[in-house]
């Protein structure tokens, strides 16, 4: 019995939380949020150069080769200091696309420059005000042409590739757009966090690449989102840790009253149930790393579980810090609003609470637990 | 990470497993309901009790003068997780062997241990915790009952209240105040009492069950003899709270309706037409009620790994009480809401049966055994280490300390 990580798994997260310590990353989430630059470009270079973007890279195409519970460390350790960085988009989704469900040619050519850096991917989903299902999407590929409009995409910008959520003859298509190709148009669309640029996408008569097969877009798509549900889960967990520990720390140094706050008990409380949220995100999202890296059949399930606490947790913490900091709690020179921020984006970037909670229900009904 | 046994884990596993299917039937769908104050009941947990005992399974974690093998912390665990598949009776023993023996462990003569802790271990004696008084529960430094030494023995008078099992207890540990002069946490003393001694007298109190579980207990002018102290004259407080620790570990998860029968009533129970769980808002809650079982399901895993390595866990295991208790409590709700009106009915049928029991017995379980308050007063100073709470009866002599009803 072991649900935990190795010490290896764990070396590399405490190397990463040196990392982004030293780098100053959620500094530098103020100052690319504050200067709109959508992205810290230096922070993304220094994380190639040590490798990151290829963990789950496979040897054979210059990757490291390790295993999905390595990037769950580090998520957790992105979370926390709120990177700037479009390593979710890339990483998370972009990578595992192609990994996952590429031609042999295209994981040639695409995944090695994932690794040196030379391709930074994202995926686009959203068109409308509402969640997107394989019923509404209206982008379209025609003979291997794809058109029409995206928004909310993050990290766009920086990215040089796209993978499209498109209507086809069969149904739903993934399609693969290289970002220099004639017929782009890229945005920029003010956003709630503005640490991580969010573009719009218009797309006329852009050439493209079928990934996966024809007709089964939504299909990888879904699966997609599972296994980026347990990333995104340790990102979220690693920012509700750091909103608790900075409520946990004013409530010690602040007093009122003649006395520290944290000595009231409707802050002590407040306090306890984040610890409480935290922990039980974090026994999920545990066993939802177990899953996704031996594939699992319950995944769906585990995943839907993980983020679903893991949503809780980081938007509780995240609207109690504000909370618990009184009035400095509500100015832009804290921190506090940056989590508030980050918890809203990683919150929807996959779907929204409810969604969630409806697919947990809907993995259950399938695996017919009873 | 990785779910398996280790080689002896498995061995020592398939050995529980050996002996139970030859001793026990598994869980059924439905399983015999645990009813303690029915003599058949209460006579089958003890011979349970004495099987187990004969076999080294009662207590397997204490050393083996007293009845025990010496199990590891993951032994213990791994004995629990097969001994909860099979139908087999529960909850007796929790208080006794969960907190009377640790404390006679720590603080009894080797002559008393020997006397007591083996007869405790093979069920044949009943122990039960009398710590709460009327004015005095989650402040239980606040007790009142006397405690007045003459010569080698100990005159008894007060009154202790919410006693549970107390009415077919054998022994009880039991904290007094020796001197109201002193500041509260000073002026404790801790005993163990023979229940049958004369003028004691207990009363039941009828819970909103409508059933019987606890009792008040009167001491009049009980005589205790001094070689039952359990530590110094004045150290009653440390004495009482390291049983109170001892407490948190046995009351655990709060054992009930869960989300998986839940789940299924969703499924089959008609709403309106639908199913019920078509239903957006029982989906939601649901998912919540899944999200925490499976929370602490894994928060649980986690606690094994690290015992499983030679490790201390960390504090995490303290949520399962306030997280447990509460998702009880909403199922139940959920399952008699979801029958409308007929879920008020007090009826034979099971699934309203299971319901009802969980909303009427929950909110028990949100207090014994610190309320969800202390618990999460504990949680912020002890784990997160916040300032404790200003108080107005530090060092004050307990005499002068202002108390209400
Ligand atoms: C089913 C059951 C079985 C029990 N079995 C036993 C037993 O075997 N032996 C035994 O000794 N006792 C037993 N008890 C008693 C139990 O330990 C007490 O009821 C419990 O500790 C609460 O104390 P109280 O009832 O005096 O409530 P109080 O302490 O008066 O509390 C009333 C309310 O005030 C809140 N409160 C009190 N102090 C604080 C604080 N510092 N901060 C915030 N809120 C506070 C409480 O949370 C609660 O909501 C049992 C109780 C129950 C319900």
């Amino acid at each position: 019995m072991n649900l935990d990580f190795s010490d290896d798994q764990k070396y590399l997260k405490e190397e990463a939380r040196k990392f982004f310590e030293k780098e100053n990353a959620l500094g530098s989430a103020r100052t690319t949020l504050e200067n709109k630059l959508h992205t810290d470009e230096n922070l993304w270079k220094k994380i190639v150069d040590l490798g990151w973007t290829g963990i789950t890279i496979p040897e054979s195409y210059d990757g490291l080769g390790l295993g999905h519970l390595e990037l769950c460390v580090l998520a957790e350790e992105m979370g926390r200091t709120l990177a700037p960085i479009p390593f979710s988009s890339s990483v998370y989704l972009f990578t595992e696309a192609i990994n996952k469900f590429a031609s042999e040619d295209i994981k040639q050519d695409i995944l090695p420059k994932l690794v040196s850096g030379e391709v930074i991917g994202t995926l686009a989903v959203t068109e409308e005000l509402n969640a997107p299902s394989s019923e509404n999407i209206t982008t379209e590929v025609k003979n291997d042409k794809v058109s029409g409009v995206k928004i909310a995409v993050p990290d766009a910008k920086v990215a040089t590739h796209s993978i499209i959520v498109t209507k086809s003859a069969k149904g739903v298509d993934l399609r693969l757009i290289d970002h220099s190709s004639n017929g782009i148009s890229i945005t920029h669309t003010n956003s709630i966090d503005e640490s991580r640029g969010h573009f719009s996408l218009a797309i006329d008569n852009v050439s493209s690449k079928l990934i996966g097969e024809e007709g089964n877009g939504w299909e990888c798509y879904e699966r997609l989102i599972d296994q980026a549900a347990v990333l995104f889960s340790f990102e979220q967990l690693g920012g509700a840790q750091a909103s608790m520990e900075m409520a946990l720390s004013y409530a010690k140094e602040r007093y009122a009253f003649g006395r520290q706050i944290g000595s009231f008990q409707a802050i002590k409380h407040k306090l306890a149930d984040m610890y409480i949220s935290i922990t039980l995100a974090k026994s999920n999202s545990y066993y939802a790393a177990w899953a996704l890296s031996t594939e699992s059949s319950d995944l769906s399930v585990a995943s839907a579980t993980a983020r679903v606490s893991s949503t809780k947790a980081f938007q509780f913490c995240s609207k109690e810090n504000i909370q618990t900091h009184g009035g400095n709690g509500f100015t832009w020179e804290y921190d506090c609003h940056l989590f508030y921020r980050r918890s809203k984006l990683l919150s929807v970037n996959l779907g929204s609470l409810s969604n969630w909670k409806n697919r947990l229900v809907t993995g259950l009904e399938k695996s017919n637990v009873s | 990470m990785d779910f398996n046994d280790t080689k002896e884990q498995a061995q020592f596993r398939k050995k529980c497993r050996d002996w139970l299917e030859a001793n026990a039937s598994l869980k059924a769908e439905k399983s015999s309901k645990s009813d303690f104050n029915n003599n058949d009941y209460l006579q089958t947990a003890k011979d349970w009790q004495k099987k187990k005992f004969d076999a080294g399974w009662a207590m397997l974690h204490w050393p083996k003068e007293y009845g025990g093998i010496a199990a590891s912390p993951i032994e213990r665990i791994i004995w629990n997780s097969e001994e909860a598949k099979f139908d087999v009776p529960r909850g007796i023993y929790d208080i006794g062997l969960g907190m009377c023996g640790p404390v006679m462990m720590q603080y009894a003569t080797e002559a008393q241990k020997e006397r007591y802790l083996p007869v405790m271990a093979e069920g044949k004696e009943i122990w039960c915790q009398l710590f709460s008084e009327p004015s005095a529960g989650s402040d239980v430094a606040g007790l009142r009952t006397k405690a007045e030494q003459q010569g080698d023995k100990w005159i008894i008078n007060g009154q202790k209240v919410w006693t549970s099992g107390a009415h077919y207890s054998d022994y009880g540990i039991l904290v007094v105040r020796h001197d109201p002069n002193l500041p509260k946490h000073k002026g404790m003393t801790f005993f163990f009492v023979d229940m049958k001694s004369p003028g004691i007298d207990i009363k039941p109190i009828k819970q909103i069950t409508g059933g019987s579980s606890f009792n008040e207990v009167y001491f009049n002018d009980v005589e205790i003899p001094d070689s039952q102290r359990l530590g110094a004259i004045g150290d009653g407080w440390k004495v009482a709270i390291t049983t109170l620790m001892n407490e948190r570990l046995a009351v655990g998860d709060a054992n009930g309706a869960d989300v998986n029968e839940a789940f299924k009533w969703a499924k089959g129970q008609d709403d309106m037409g639908d199913k019920l769980i078509e239903n957006m808002a029982v989906r939601e809650s649901i998912a919540d009620w899944y999200c925490e079982a499976n929370g602490l399901k894994n928060t649980k895993l986690r606690t094994m790994s690290a015992l499983s390595k030679g490790d201390t866990p960390g504090p995490e295991a303290s949520i399962t009480k306030i997280v447990s208790a509460n998702k009880l409590q909403a199922i139940g709700n959920f399952g008699m809401d979801s029958m409308d009106m007929a879920g008020m009915l007090q009826t034979e049928d099971s699934n309203v049966h299971d319901f009802q029991s969980a909303w009427l017995g929950a909110p028990g379980l949100r207090i014994a055994g610190g309320t969800d308050e202390i618990l999460r007063n504990i949680i912020a100073e002890r784990v997160l280490g916040l300032p404790e709470d200003q108080r107005v009866d530090k060092g004050v002599p307990y005499k002068d300390i202002p108390s209400g009803k």
